[in-house]
């Protein structure tokens, strides 16, 4: 990846992240900040790699700290987005309750 | 980086690794996509998720993973990690959600300086023991700036989150603070600056960098207020994105640099969003005293609180047409939202239109009180937001405001003189009855007083949310 096409992908995805949140009505924007929250996670990935290369006793220290937050990021991210996005219903969905 | 030793086949690794993070990318933005409409929104975050399993699987067999040696501790870690996160995660409580996500960001920020932390140490002991330099300066600037975000965003949402979650109450203040933070900060960029230019330059100057960085993260986040606190765990989601996307430039993976600029851009315009529901700017929650209390208003309110029973209240709202509650953060302390629920029930049942209206911060963030109302069973379509709402309060024949203070209160239209002016409110002084539940006759959240709670046409319900809510089912109830 040569600097200038990183430089394109990163001027792309700064647009379309800014394009998504644009239109989200209030209601969503907690689960939304979360939902980001786990997919900035995907740190897991470079991570590993680091650990994986990691060679000195430092260096792999500093690896395993990193892969064990990164995976705490992802992880907590999705649980608790899942749980905030399992509760949304409407009211044609489920049944209110109640009546005489 | 180094060359790739894999066979150059057509199934190598390398091209199962672009493939699959390709797929990813495209996972994560159509998930994202796909959460920001209320309808798709739980699907968006199973897409998400299969991405992310699916990156994660396939970096096992990344070519940049030389030897198996490390693999054990790459598992060990993210079982560590993912288990203390996913037990936390299902344990956390509605309402503490805020502070649960700045802890989980603040992860991702330290993870994302700790990948800088290796890259720069090995360069820098390389340097030290007089290797010649394996990487350019831009190389080293990216990893630089990344492990500074990171480590910024890593112990700015542990204070964060100690601050919300009532560990930390103190709001730390001092003379010079902005001195002081603005020379830690720039002396962890001079300090990152060198290590550039001196390929590494020794392991001391890398570890000042980091040790600055995060000074810098604590000091800047101790002198906010709790009220300002979602905005800068909105700051911190943006900023750890960006570091996310800075090592990924680093480590030459495009998932990474992706995913880390989508949240990066999408934080900071969901950064705006909040502080502009707020009716401050970013500087002003970042650089100003606001949120540990407002200044007093000069303005006198006239007139007196006149109280009333639950029954009445019973009664006025069971042979209403409409009524529009208006739910705060004292709501959802009181654990009221499941008996007010009911009583909605109750009226929808009675043939009443009810609807709920949500400031943009009701809650401890925006769209927070959404998520503790369809915890306890309220349908989203019967939930409306400021801009919906404003209008239908003339025609509403109750207003039932219920924990929420600053947000009805009309001072913010009409005295200038007021901390809150100019901050868009919920029109429920409009409503031909205005009913307040609350607790005692004391003054808000921002210690400003409400002048609905002084209006001819308000009353106020003396009492607990959780206990005048039943008060007020059962009063439903006995009309028949």
């Amino acid at each position: 990846m040569t600097g200038i096409v990183a430089l394109y992908i990163f001027m792309l995805a700064a647009f379309t992240g800014y394009e998504i949140i644009a239109k989200v009505p209030v209601i969503l924007h907690t689960p939304l900040m979360s939902g980001s929250n786990f997919v900035h996670g995907i740190v897991l990935v470079g991570a590993m790699v680091a650990l994986g290369g990691a060679t000195t006793p430092l260096e792999k220290a500093i690896g395993f700290v990193g892969v064990l937050l990164a995976a705490g990021n992802a992880v907590g991210g999705y649980v608790v987005t899942e749980r905030m996005l399992e509760m949304f219903k409407s009211s044609g969905a489920k049944k209110t309750g109640g009546g005489h | 980086m180094e060359a790739v030793v894999n066979a150059p086949g057509i199934f190598s690794a390398r091209l199962l690794i672009d493939v699959s993070y390709f797929l990813t990318a495209v996972l994560f933005i159509m998930g994202l996509k796909r959460m920001s409409s209320p309808v798709t929104a739980r699907s968006g975050i199973l897409w998400a998720g299969a991405g992310m399993a699916v990156a994660t699987l396939v970096t096992f067999w990344h070519p940049d993973i030389p030897d198996t040696s490390n693999l054990w501790l790459i598992i060990a870690a993210i079982f560590i990690g993912s288990l203390i996160a996913w037990w936390s995660g299902k344990k956390v409580a509605m309402t503490n959600m805020p502070q649960m996500i700045a802890l989980y960001n603040g992860m991702g920020g330290g993870a994302a300086a700790a990948i800088a932390a290796v890259e720069l140490y090995r360069a820098a002991f390389a340097h030290a023991a007089g290797h010649s330099p394996q990487h350019n300066s831009m190389f080293m600037s990216l990893a630089v700036i990344g492990g500074i975000i990171g480590a910024i965003s890593f112990s700015g949402s542990l204070i964060a989150w100690a601050k919300l979650q009532g560990v930390l109450n103190k709001t730390v203040r001092f003379g010079g603070q902005k001195f002081v933070n603005g020379l830690l900060f720039l002396g962890s960029l001079a300090v990152g600056v060198i290590v550039v230019l001196h390929h590494g330059a020794d392991p001391l100057h890398v570890s000042l960098i980091f040790g600055l960085a995060l000074l810098f993260g604590v000091a800047m986040t101790l002198p906010i207020g709790g009220a300002d606190m979602p905005v800068v765990i909105s700051l911190y989601n943006a900023l750890t994105g960006l570091a996310v996307a800075f090592e990924g430039f680093v480590m030459q993976n495009a998932a990474m640099i992706i995913a880390g600029t989508v949240v990066g851009s999408a934080g900071t315009l969901l950064t705006q969003l909040m502080a502009k529901a707020m009716n401050r700017s970013l500087a002003n929650v970042l650089f100003s005293d606001f949120g540990s209390g407002g200044g007093a208003s000069t303005t006198e309110v006239k007139g007196s609180m006149k109280p009333i029973e639950a029954s009445d209240v019973g009664v006025m709202m069971a042979f209403a047409s409409k009524v529009i509650v208006v739910p705060g953060y004292g709501m959802a302390v009181a654990q009221a939202q499941h008996k007010v629920w009911e009583m909605c029930q109750l009226l929808i049942d009675r043939g009443v239109t009810v609807k709920f209206a949500i400031h943009p911060v009701a809650g401890r963030m925006p769209g927070h009180m959404n998520v503790l109302l369809a915890e306890a069973g309220v349908p989203y379509d019967l939930i409306a937001d400021l801009d919906e709402i404003n209008a239908e309060f003339e025609t509403a024949d109750v207003a039932l405001i219920i924990g929420a203070n600053d947000v009805v209160n009309p001072v913010a239209r009409t005295d200038k003189s007021s901390p809150i002016y100019g901050m868009p409110i919920l029109n429920a002084d409009k409503a031909k009855n205005v009913i307040v539940i609350k607790r005692g006759q004391g003054a808000g959240f921002s210690g400003i007083e409400n002048a609905l709670f002084f209006l001819d046409n308000t009353r106020m319900l003396y009492g607990d949310g959780q206990k005048a809510a039943a008060e007020l089912v059962n009063a439903i109830k006995a009309v028949g």
